[in-house]
């Protein structure tokens, strides 16, 4: 496969596309009914009519790589189709209204979030879920003061929260954020959790144990009862990162491992738009046990309808409304639209897809067996393989992460890909593998930009047009 | 598989069966179940009891449930508001690279995303009067909490206590409570006077304790501030940290935060790009740059490929939960950036005229409202004696309850806010009801 990415270049032949700033900007005087020292003097902004502006954003959009682009196998982002017609749905006018309007009047939304927050228990196994959560990160922590609030209802004051090594970095800034110490937990030698290295972790001071399954190695914990029973004795709640739920679908489910506390990534598992780095939604689910702790408001249903309540004990907010709305609207659509049959077979195409592809290029796996995602090592810098993997069309795998596998590619090819496509991928990995060292440093060749120097964008940060201009006065 | 089918699989997972045979084949496998490792004690075998639908069917299905909402005349705002939004900003942030792409982790493919957030973090810069603005946060609650962090972390500030107004949205304060558990940070809250912040009282409030004050303009009953600049300079005086709330449309006329001596500016970016989404948002955060390493979220910066062209990367990332794990400033990952996107083209599709024009008619349309609300025998608009923006407090004789439940009758929902006391937002989007709004207001007060 051969890509040429876009590139537009600016007629000085400095830069790419020029800012909308370089192109025109006008300064307006601020001229109002309003006393003037309650006002700002002027402001300066892009001014450019809308055939100009839609071309702008055009040359941008071609100077970017997503789903529908390519192959975009980044471990741990489930990077799926997004199906078109739930852009349609969430684009639907009545979804357009506004919270605080009378319960009677927005029964629509009202329910359909009662049966989101329905379907998400069935599939998680747990018996309540708040939508409330805007992402992933925002579910953990609304997870882990749910576990803070629970412990704190039973006089039990606990410190820690433990943390594998190989998790994701959200799960040591979220226990942190929430005021626990971090216990970070080192892997067995067989990419799991170590179960004698848990016990000797966990302790009265125990919180919750933060346990993603599959593991980031695409490892499923075999030791799961164990390890359940283990924090369960101490006294401590079991939370599941839901990041890698696209492996399990139908399968096995968080609520039955003997999981507390879960969130789902319905960005990733039910396969909303990633957006570019958002918005995403991470709604928690839990045990009947800690239903009462869940954020206010959460959905019920009433004689013949639907209203919002606080939950006996809630932790309250964890977002100024109801989290993003029109991004729940697209992941029950997903649902809906597949059901059991399709959910189902998502996850045994993720994990086909997977184990095919990983079969396909000549690259070290020291982990398995995995599921939906597996971690190759690379003989060069695993950066350096991204980069010239660009080359080739496709969205390298995540890179030098989890740091078990040297020079790590991180790579989650998702249901979404056929063998061909799979085939051109593992070509990509190859020729890759293939070439020598000063091309691949050399890389990428054929995107819009050329690799770009991260250290002195650190070192020297200019992050805005005006500080572009600051720089060059 | 087509649309009108029921799917029997995942309609988007492309295998036929023979494709699906040749690849367990390949793999050695009888079928896909033998490639899940998963004890036989935690398997499942039951059902999620979910039909599949065709996605005819599934459109219908939604849409028959979305329908049950009603078709109401809103006049509701406080932190959630609704403008027009070009028809621009649908058509290029659906552009599937845009929409279907993720965070730039190889910027070298994603030099558009980046550009254009590059673009949105200087808009705000420009807007805010401050040096530095991230590319989003989830809204304007958490954007709040993740100040309050910030303060914690910043040297030049101690204390313990977050000072936020009286009036405050119950949303935003109950979020920047969660925020600061893990902290040694408490919430207190100072007067108001009139609506606006109580700066007499904040000033005998002010001690070494404090680290943060934070304060909104426009403020959640509508009001604009007066003194601002007065919390400059209290805060200045007790090394505690100024953070402004405020919203993206206000920014375009209200008094610049750095004039008034803001350090750190939070609030709501979706009221451009967005509208009405039942709450969903997009948090601005704009700070000096002294703070620059402590900065939650994502940072795009300019820097150079090996071309020598200019080109844009995110930057600072170990500031981040990847990188620095339990020492990040936040724990933020996903964040709103496709919102800061869509937030961006409607800022550029106004122009600097454009916007402040809409701002504009955010004070005139209020105090026009009000006016009328006023007239009207068994109410009192505004209750503040202050300048509006967009919205405002009435008093109302009979009950507030009352007269929204009647209103509501009519087709109209509005806020109550007191027990007499009723609260109204208005924009371009309800400005054709407004005459009817009266005319019911004179039938039900």
């Amino acid at each position: 496969m051969k890509y040429e990415q876009a590139r537009w270049t600016d007629d000085s032949e400095e830069l790419y596309e020029p800012l909308l700033s370089e192109k025109h900007t006008r300064e307006v005087e601020v001229d109002s009914d309003l006393p003037d020292h309650l006002t700002r003097d002027s402001v300066e902004l892009p001014d450019l009519s809308e055939p100009e502006l839609a071309r702008h954003y055009t040359r941008l959009s071609q100077m970017n790589y997503g789903v529908e682009t390519g192959p975009f196998p980044l471990g741990s982002c489930t990077m799926k189709y997004n199906p078109k017609f739930t852009d349609d749905v969430a684009g639907h006018p009545k979804a357009a209204t506004h919270p605080d309007r009378p319960a009677s009047t927005r029964q629509g939304t009202l329910e359909l979030r009662y049966h989101l927050q329905d379907v998400l228990g069935r599939i998680g196994g747990m018996d309540a879920v708040t939508l409330q959560p805007p992402a992933g990160a925002a579910g953990e922590f609304t997870g882990i003061l749910v576990a803070k609030a629970y412990h704190q209802s039973r006089g039990d004051e606990r410190s820690e929260v433990v943390v594998p090594d190989s998790a994701h970095g959200t799960n040591f800034a979220t226990a942190a954020m929430a005021g626990y110490d971090v216990v970070t937990l080192p892997g067995a030698e067989d990419g799991r959790v170590d179960v004698e290295a848990l016990e000797a972790a966990v302790s009265e001071d125990t919180a919750a144990l933060m346990l993603t399954n599959p593991n980031t190695l695409g490892l499923f914990e075999r030791d799961i009862e164990a390890i359940a029973d283990l924090v369960h004795d101490a006294g401590g709640l079991l939370y599941y990162d839901g990041a890698n739920l696209n492996a399990l679908l139908g399968r096995a489910r968080p609520g039955d491992m003997g999981f507390d506390i879960m969130h789902y990534n319905v960005h990733k598992t039910f396969a909303t738009p990633h957006g570019g780095g958002g918005p995403g939604a991470g709604p928690v689910g839990v045990t009947d046990e800690l239903a009462a702790f869940l954020p206010d408001p959460h959905v019920r249903e009433t004689n013949g309808g639907f209203e919002e309540y606080a939950p006996e004990h809630s932790i309250g907010k964890v977002h100024g409304y109801g989290g993003n709305w029109l991004v729940l609207v697209r992941a029950y659509a997903y649902i809906a639209r597949l059901g059991d049959v399709g959910l189902s077979d998502a996850s045994a195409k993720a994990v086909l897809n997977a184990n095919y592809l990983a079969s396909q290029i000549d690259y070290d796996i020291p982990f398995g067996p995995f599921h939906h995602e597996f971690v190759a090592s690379a003989d060069e810098d695993a950066a350096d393989v991204a980069k010239r993997m660009l080359d080739y069309g496709v969205h390298p795998p995540t890179t030098k992460w989890p740091e078990a596998v040297s020079e790590a590619l991180m790579t989650e090819p998702t249901e979404v890909e056929n063998r061909r496509s799979l085939d051109q991928l593992a070509t990509a990995f190859d020729a890759v593998a293939n070439e020598d060292v000063d091309t691949i440093e050399r890389a990428p060749e054929n995107t819009a930009a050329r690799r770009i120097d991260q250290v002195s964008a650190a070192r020297s940060p200019r992050l805005s047009w005006q500080a572009l201009d600051a720089d060059e006065q | 598989m087509s649309s009108e089918h029921t799917p029997d699989g995942s309609p988007f997972a492309p295998h036929t069966p023979s494709e699906t045979a040749a690849m367990l084949d390949v793999l050695g496998v009888d079928s896909e179940e033998d490639l899940f490792d998963i004890p036989e004690a935690v398997r499942f075998d039951g059902s999620f009891d979910i039909p599949a639908r065709s996605e005819r069917d599934t459109r219908r299905h939604l849409e028959t449930v979305l329908s049950r909402n009603e078709d109401v005349v809103e006049f509701l705002g406080r932190g959630h508001y609704d403008h027009y939004v070009p028809s621009l900003v649908d058509a290029i942030s659906h552009r599937s690279e845009f929409l279907t792409s993720y965070t730039q982790y190889q910027p070298e493919v994603a030099q558009g995303f980046l550009q254009a957030l590059f673009e949105y973090q200087s808009m705000l810069v420009e807007l805010t009067g401050l040096d530095v603005a991230n590319c989003s946060m989830y809204d304007a609650a958490t954007a709040l909490g993740e100040a309050a962090t910030l303060a914690t972390r910043v040297r030049s500030v101690s204390g313990a206590v977050v000072l936020v107004p009286e009036l405050l949205h119950e949303g935003r304060r109950g979020t920047l409570e969660n925020y600061v558990d893990g902290s040694d940070l408490r919430v207190e809250s100072y007067p108001m006077d009139d609506g606006n912040v109580d700066v007499d009282a904040l000033r005998e409030r002010m001690d070494e304790d404090v680290a943060m004050v934070y304060a909104e303009n426009p403020t959640l009953a509508g009001t604009i501030e007066e003194r601002l600049a007065d919390l400059g300079d209290l805060t200045d005086d007790h090394d505690a940290l100024f953070c402004l709330g405020t919203d993206i449309v206000a920014l375009a006329l209200l008094q610049e935060p750095a004039s008034v001596g803001a350090d750190v500016v939070v609030g709501e970016a979706a009221s451009l790009g967005v509208g009405y989404a039942d709450g969903m948002g997009m948090g601005l955060f704009a700070c000096d740059e002294s703070f620059l390493r402590q900065v939650p979220g994502r940072l795009v910066g300019a820097s150079e490929d090996s071309a020598g062209m200019r080109a844009y990367t995110l930057t600072l990332q170990t500031r981040e939960q990847h990188i620095r794990r339990e020492r990040a400033t936040s724990n933020i990952c996903t964040n709103q950036a496709w919102v800061a996107l869509r937030t961006a083209i409607h800022a550029a599709s106004l122009g600097p005229e454009g916007l402040v024009d809409l701002a504009d008619d955010c004070v005139t349309a209020a105090a026009a409202l009000a006016e009328r609300v006023d007239d009207i025998s068994g109410m009192r608009a505004p209750v503040y004696d202050r300048h509006h923006f967009r919205e405002f407090v009435a008093h109302t004789d009979q009950p507030a309850a009352a007269v929204a439940s009647d209103l509501a009758d009519e087709g109209f929902a509005v806020h109550v806010v007191g027990e007499h006391r009723i609260q109204l937002c208005t924009t371009e989007r309800n400005d054709t009801q407004r005459d009817a709004l009266v005319e019911a207001l004179e039938d039900v007060a």
